[in-house]
């Protein structure tokens, strides 16, 4: 009846494990109380988890993203802490329980703290960036939402029923077979990936299409911001790269369940193709996590430096040659497989063609800062901390590139700090920049100074306490995800990385902080104008928050930096000569019932229960005929209410006389 | 989009077409009915008209099809062309070196 779920499965074999259990259990419980106390569910249900406003969709994505930031660094705490006392000593962590926690730590970071930080900053800005009042498909991107979210929860409930992987977060075979790895963690890892994965891939192509067709009608290609570039290139590659990641990972798993042979050792399979297939998604996934990323150093460089972003065609095609070359190069994740010289090669130049399209960025960056005013908001501190450290990152990358140097650097720790360096700062810098800068923008407060700048030194410091230890530590032959050794001399390089650690854990204790004030004290910071920065893109001639149809009239673009332009002509802020009826779309909860069943159908398939993966899809299936048949799905705001809306807007903007650049200078 | 392309006959042309390209790779399978490397090369075939198929009857490109319709199904041929290409060089490679 419940496969192999059974009293064993619960985490009284460990203190540890029983600890993050009741950790995870309590959290969840506390904010089901908390709710429930303040009587807030059908609110919460109505206004929130049924919306279909791209700006309240980006913003759940964030909130999940920041709690699964949280958890994902708890794990890193742990592997520091149990690296700096594990000499000839076996710490604190069995190495099983060490197995779980590394693995699950790339699998949290990339899958959903990154992947759901850049999609929620893409869902609240970029539709505005365009001068539209939606996504393309509005309910598809409900979808995407809620399948996350199930991945992510199924990630959590492994700490409670059953253990999570050991097997990496890439999990290659053929350990993560059935023949080594006979538990449910690997099938929590496929399955979270599964369920996730198809919600990326939607999100993809919803964003494509809505870049490519729900532009305000006089906007050229050539003139869109540079974050809605960098999220057009991201949404490409996530069109095509997750569905490479969806089917290595169902191959895996019908080797695991129906006993197939994709990735075994005998009867004809092959374990290299699952690293070459994984790959296939894997390189390009680092782009779909960076360019984002990208496209907020640029607004944010524009808009702080107080200047038009130098070479904007340039930035343009490096963004779309680099989106081409990573589809080019992901054999050099696996170069120690053992190719010939030809194809080793092929991929190593490849990939040291990439940090061409990177560099001209980089300079182009720089050169914008050149001879401007440039104000030191924490989101410019972050871009300016990211300019520094990533250029280390891609020359230790370049230094990897070449196959020789990688044979003997292969999964070291010499490795594990190249990819934090990039990935720290080129994506999570990227992330907190646009958390910081368009924070106003999503809520209609301006977050704190004081401790965004505090965040920032002590994430940055952080940072370099914690890797470049760990480069040292490679050179000096420490392979990566040991949970003892015995060489004394590693001890204090190791010591030193967790020391990083915990200032990074100050950082985002200063960011809780930051988030607690901003809230706090958010009669006083409100952002009356909509434009906070003086900054130059259309998402800030909405009001903050927007109204939900984002634009009353549709923006006339005639430049790059259209907002900038308009406020030149002293037109940002003109009333329409007469509004039209908007049409939006209405609120629906299948969307939820659509993630709550893929965490059924993952959770029943991880445990054996088949009888629920039927009944899984079943459900599936009911909600897309329901929602197929459902004639209103689109609401009517009439012209007169949104006319008193922007009135009182226009009122409010002649009341505060907005200042240009007052605000932080 | 021009108002045949979803029309029911189109569609269920496109249906049978696909049914019968799909049930093709797997009769041959199940009987054996010709060696290996035929049989792999009829399943690959059956692939790449299934992928033409869906692309004209499900989607309706044609040769009226816009110009950016064109160019996104020739850029997807190029990614395409790059993991399948790419894929298929690596493994060979690395199949002829563990000979």
């Amino acid at each position: 009846m419940l496969g192999r779920l059974g009293f064993d499965s619960l985490p009284f074999y460990s203190a540890i494990a029983f600890g993050g259990a009741s950790i995870t259990v309590l959290g969840g419980l506390a904010v089901f109380l908390l709710v429930t106390y303040f009587g807030k569910w059908r609110y919460f249900w109505d206004e929130w988890l049924t919306s279909l406003d791209h700006k309240r969709i980006g913003i759940m994505y964030i909130a999940l993203a920041l709690v699964m930031l949280v958890r994902g660094f708890v794990d890193a705490l742990m592997m520091r802490s149990q690296q700096a006392i594990a000499l000839n000593n076996d710490g604190y962590l069995a190495p099983e329980h060490f197995d779980q926690v590394f693995s699950s730590h790339g699998t949290i970071m990339i899958f959903f703290m990154a992947m759901p930080f850049l999609t929620g900053l893409i869902n609240i800005v970029v539709p505005q960036q365009l001068g539209a009042r939606d996504v393309a498909f509005p309910f598809m991107n409900s979808i995407s939402l809620w399948l996350t979210a199930a991945g992510a929860a199924l990630v959590m409930v492994s700490l409670v029923i059953g253990k999570f992987s050991t097997a990496g977060w890439t999990g290659y075979p053929p350990y993560s077979g059935a023949e080594y790895s006979p538990g449910v963690g690997v099938d929590y890892w496929i399955w979270a990936l599964l369920v996730s994965g198809v919600g990326s891939t939607m999100t993809g192509i919803n964003f494509v299409v809505t870049i490519i067709k729900c532009r305000a009608p006089k906007m050229r290609l050539m003139q869109m911001p540079l974050f809605t570039w960098t999220t057009l290139c991201t949404s490409l590659l996530m069109a095509f790269a997750f569905p490479a990641l969806t089917v290595v990972a169902a191959m895996l798993g019908l080797d695991r369940i129906l006993g197939f042979h994709f990735f075994t050792n005998d009867a004809g399979g092959n374990m290299m193709n699952y690293a070459n297939l994984i790959w296939i998604w894997g390189h390009p996934e680092v782009y779909i996590l960076i360019l984002p990323a990208f496209g907020v150093f640029s607004e944010v460089t524009a808009t702080f430096s107080q200047k038009r972003l130098f070479g904007y065609r340039s930035l343009v095609y490096a963004t779309a040659v680099i989106t081409i070359l990573s589809f080019t190069v992901w054999l050099h994740h696996f170069f120690t497989m053992g190719s010939s010289p030809n194809v080793n090669a092929v991929f190593g130049i490849a990939t040291m063609i990439i940090a061409v399209p990177t560099g001209v960025k980089i300079f182009d960056w720089v050169f914008t800062m050149y001879k401007g005013r440039i104000i030191f908001h924490p989101a410019m501190l972050f871009t300016i901390g990211f300019l520094i450290t990533f250029v280390l990152g891609g020359v230790s990358g370049v230094l990897l590139a070449i196959p020789p140097a990688d044979f003997l650097m292969h999964n070291s720790t010499f490795l594990v700090a190249h990819f934090h360096n990039v990935l720290i700062p080129g994506a999570v810098f990227g992330y907190f920049a646009g958390f910081q800068y368009w924070f106003p923008k999503a809520t209609g407060f301006t977050l704190d100074r004081a401790w965004g700048v505090r965040s920032f030194w002590f994430w940055i410091i952080g940072f370099y306490l914690a890797f470049m230890p760990l480069y040292a530590l490679g050179f000096m032959g420490m392979s990566r995800r040991m949970e003892r050794y015995e060489m004394a001399e590693w001890q204090p390089f190791l010591i030193l990385a967790a020391v990083g650690a915990l200032s990074v854990l100050i950082g985002i204790f200063c960011q809780g902080m930051q988030l607690y004030v901003s809230i706090r004290d958010r009669e006083k910071n409100k952002d009356i104008t909509g434009d906070p920065y003086n900054a130059r893109t259309l998402e800030w001639q909405t009001s903050s928050p927007p109204a939900e149809y984002n634009f009353a009239k549709v923006p006339d673009v005639q430049d790059i930096d259209a907002f900038w332009d308009m406020k030149q002509r002293g037109v940002a802020y003109a009333p329409a000569r007469e509004y039209e009826d908007i049409h939006l779309p209405r609120n629906t909860g299948i969307g939820v019932f659509l993630g709550g069943l893929g965490f059924l159908v993952g959770f029943a398939v991880t445990w054996y229960i088949w009888w629920l993966v039927a009944l899984g899809f079943l459900g599936v299936l009911a909600c897309l005929i329901t929602r197929s048949s459902q004639d209103h799905t689109y609401e009517i705001i009439p012209a007169a209410e949104i006319e008193a809306h922007e009135k009182a807007r226009i009122k409010a903007l002649e009341a505060h006389k907005p200042t240009p650049g007052d605000f932080w200078s | 989009m021009h108002p045949q392309s979803h029309s029911a006959k189109r569609l269920i042309t496109g249906f049978i077409l696909a049914l019968a390209l799909t049930l093709i790779p797997f009769a041959i399978v199940w009987t054996m009915a010709f060696p290996v490397e035929l049989t792999f090369g009829i399943i690959a075939l059956c692939a790449l008209v299934q992928v033409g198929v869906h692309l004209h009857y499900f989607l309706g490109i044609d040769s009226r099809t816009p110009i950016e319709n064109v160019l996104a199904i020739c850029f997807a041929g190029v990614l395409i062309f790059l993991m399948v290409g790419g894929t298929l060089w690596i493994m060979f490679d690395l199949y002829e070196r563990m000979m």
